[in-house]
């Protein structure tokens, strides 16, 4: 589908832990959102104009509407944080490449091979979405998804579409540690990765993953989004086919790429 | 029946606007957005002789009203652009602007050559004045005998109207005009970008990686409109004025202070409908004011 800047209408907002925010939008935009994709999400305050990055956590089983979870991290969010059912709000979208769920139900030797998904903190919406896509295509996946403490939004509804384990930071919940941590306490077998999170625990995925393949979702600082400005790029191991040079586009060739593709 | 047609060096544009340079690509990404048919002409992303690879990220960041980018002029090179970009811009009715980056006067002097055989560049236009890389491109557009040289060598090697691109990070900007046209120049664009800095207080870094950028945006409209002002007060050649245009009051009051077409920029990234509806509103004005041809209203303050 095309890309647009649309009105969407604010369905309902909550706060699901400590300055985590649940948004559901009605938008043209979810007839074609999937999971590893994002919008733009723009302010109303016109000294900040840059529309916001923030993945599609969910998409209504009808397909009218989105879901996105979000922290507050500044002016923007702190905005968005304020919107109340029934409230406009503008959107860039569909941006990105998402997941490709034909892709991970054939990787690996199993069959049905075995996707592992890994999030951290505000890496963790996405992955929901990715687990029920895959769910809804017979893929076999088990999340194991990383906090700091015992707030651990989102954690019940993974359990909906796949084996699901924790780790927090603190051992409140879970395996005490990092979501690596709790993948050996576990022995948690899998064919392939596919991760969100900070760059710390991405590098550290790509490492462990070894020659499995892992799919991992980079963020970067944005401007356009729709790949015209280059402002995004991550450093890649071949030259690009789009730039010509070693660099793609986290909006446009992105976010998620295989790991083993991108120098981080 | 109003006319917004505007020729500039014997080019003749279907209304006066354009996009910036580097915030529309080569058209493509946002021939999703917009028809490229309705526009005066597109204006390309910096293009030089081999492929840049531009800088590290963070490459840009929000400021009050506007942006920093410190991109460092990435681009596929001039090869890449004939094959690919040409070709697709080939597609629409609408004047071609090919923006030329350089380290060199050699290496300006080949893209222009190289361009001089393709029938669908319309014009070029020469950034000097990218203050984003260090090998000395700021150099040219800074010194108005490095100016003035640049723009004759490069006047020299092709037959394509030649706009130079002016810096406003200058202390006499109708100086600067008058080198670029002494040296032969066809026309003259400005406002580039201004070089500004954040940072970010919570990490004590730099919000850029290059520490420094070109600031963008609403927030410089004002100095853009004063220097399209000077500058096209010094000069008889044709000003194609930038810098924070959002809407089609923005592109009457830089024409109204001088300028002969003007580009959307950052705001595109706002609005990717932007340039269209700058179309939109400068007709509408037209209409509400009883002007049948917008060449009237150029310079008219
Ligand atoms: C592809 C992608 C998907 C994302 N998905 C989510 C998500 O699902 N949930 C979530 O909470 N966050 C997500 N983020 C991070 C989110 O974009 C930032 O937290 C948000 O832009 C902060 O905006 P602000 O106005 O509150 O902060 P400010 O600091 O006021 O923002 C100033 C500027 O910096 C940009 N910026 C600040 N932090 C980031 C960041 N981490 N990444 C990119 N740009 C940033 C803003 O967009 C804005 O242009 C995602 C980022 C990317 C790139
Ligand atoms: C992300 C970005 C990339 C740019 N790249 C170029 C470039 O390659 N060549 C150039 O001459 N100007 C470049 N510019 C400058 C713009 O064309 C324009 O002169 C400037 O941004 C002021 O206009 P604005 O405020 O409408 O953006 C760039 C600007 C931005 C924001
Ligand atoms: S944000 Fe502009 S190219 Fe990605």
């Amino acid at each position: 589908m095309m890309k647009s800047k649309t009105k969407g209408t604010v369905l309902s907002q909550s706060c699901i832990a400590p300055g985590i925010y649940d948004l559901k939008i009605k938008t043209t935009l979810a007839s074609d959102a999937h999971a590893g994709q994002f919008v733009g999400v723009f302010t109303k305050d016109a000294s900040a104009l840059l529309p916001r990055p923030i993945s599609i956590c969910g998409v209504s089983d009808d397909k009218d509407s989105i879901r996105l979870v979000y922290r507050v991290a500044g002016k923007g969010t702190d905005e968005f944080s304020r919107l109340d059912e029934g409230d406009d709000v503008w959107l860039l979208g569909v941006l990105g490449n998402g997941y490709d769920i034909s892709k991970l139900a054939a990787v690996g030797n199993t069959e049905p091979a075995r996707v592992l998904l890994l999030g951290g903190g505000i890496g963790i919406p996405p992955m929901l979405e990715l687990a029920k896509e895959l769910k809804a295509a017979g893929v076999n996946a088990v999340s194991v998804m990383g906090y700091r403490d015992d707030k651990a939004f989102l954690l019940d509804e993974f359990t909906a579409y796949s084996d699901t384990y924790v780790a927090t930071e603190d051992g409140s919940l879970g395996t005490k540690g990092n979501v690596l941590d709790a993948v050996r306490e576990n022995n948690i077998a899998f064919d392939c990765i596919c991760a969100c999170g900070p760059m710390p625990m991405l590098r550290a995925i790509k490492q462990f993953a070894g020659d499995k393949p892992a799919f991992i979702s980079l963020e970067e600082r944005m401007a356009c989004g729709v790949g015209a400005c280059l402002g995004c790029v991550v450093k890649t191991k071949e030259v690009d086919h789009h730039s010509h040079v070693n660099n793609a586009r986290i909006c446009t060739d992105g976010p998620v790429f295989d790991a083993s593709e991108v120098e981080i | 029946m109003i006319k917004t047609e505007v020729t500039i060096a014997g080019v003749t544009f279907k209304n006066p606007v354009m996009e910036g340079s580097g915030t529309f690509g080569s058209g493509m990404e946002y021939s999703e957005f917009v028809d490229l048919n309705k526009l005066g002409a597109v204006v390309t992303k910096g293009v030089a002789n081999v492929p840049w690879p531009g800088n590290p990220t963070p490459r840009v960041c929000e400021v009050y009203g506007g942006m920093l980018n410190a991109i460092g002029l990435q681009n596929p090179g001039i090869e890449v652009f004939c094959e690919r970009d040409l070709p697709f811009l080939a597609k629409y009715d609408t004047k071609v602007i090919v923006n030329v980056c350089g380290r060199s006067v050699g290496d300006y002097v080949e893209v222009a050559e190289r361009l001089s055989g393709e029938d669908r560049v319309d014009m070029l236009e020469i950034n000097v004045s990218c203050p984003n890389v260090k090998e000395g491109a700021i150099a040219f557009g800074t010194d108005r005998t490095c100016l003035e040289n640049i723009t004759r060598e490069i006047k020299a090697h092709t037959k394509k109207p030649v706009i130079m691109k002016l810096t406003p990070n200058v202390t006499n900007i109708a100086e600067m005009a008058m080198a670029a046209e002494s040296g032969g120049a066809d026309a003259i664009s400005l406002i580039n970008t201004i070089t500004g800095m954040k940072i970010d207080i919570e990490r004590r870094r730099f919000a850029l990686a290059n520490k420094t950028g070109g600031m963008s945006g609403p927030a410089i409209k004002p100095i853009a409109v004063r220097m399209v002002y000077q500058a096209s007060h010094a000069v008889k050649i044709p000003v194609i004025g930038m810098g924070g245009i959002a809407t089609g009051e923005d592109a009457i009051e830089f024409m109204m202070a001088g300028a002969s077409a003007v580009s959307v920029g950052m705001m595109n990234f706002v609005n990717p409908y932007a340039t269209v509806e700058c179309v939109k509103g400068i007709e509408d004005y037209m209409t509400r004011h009883g002007i049948e041809d917008i060449n009237e209203i150029i310079g008219c303050v």
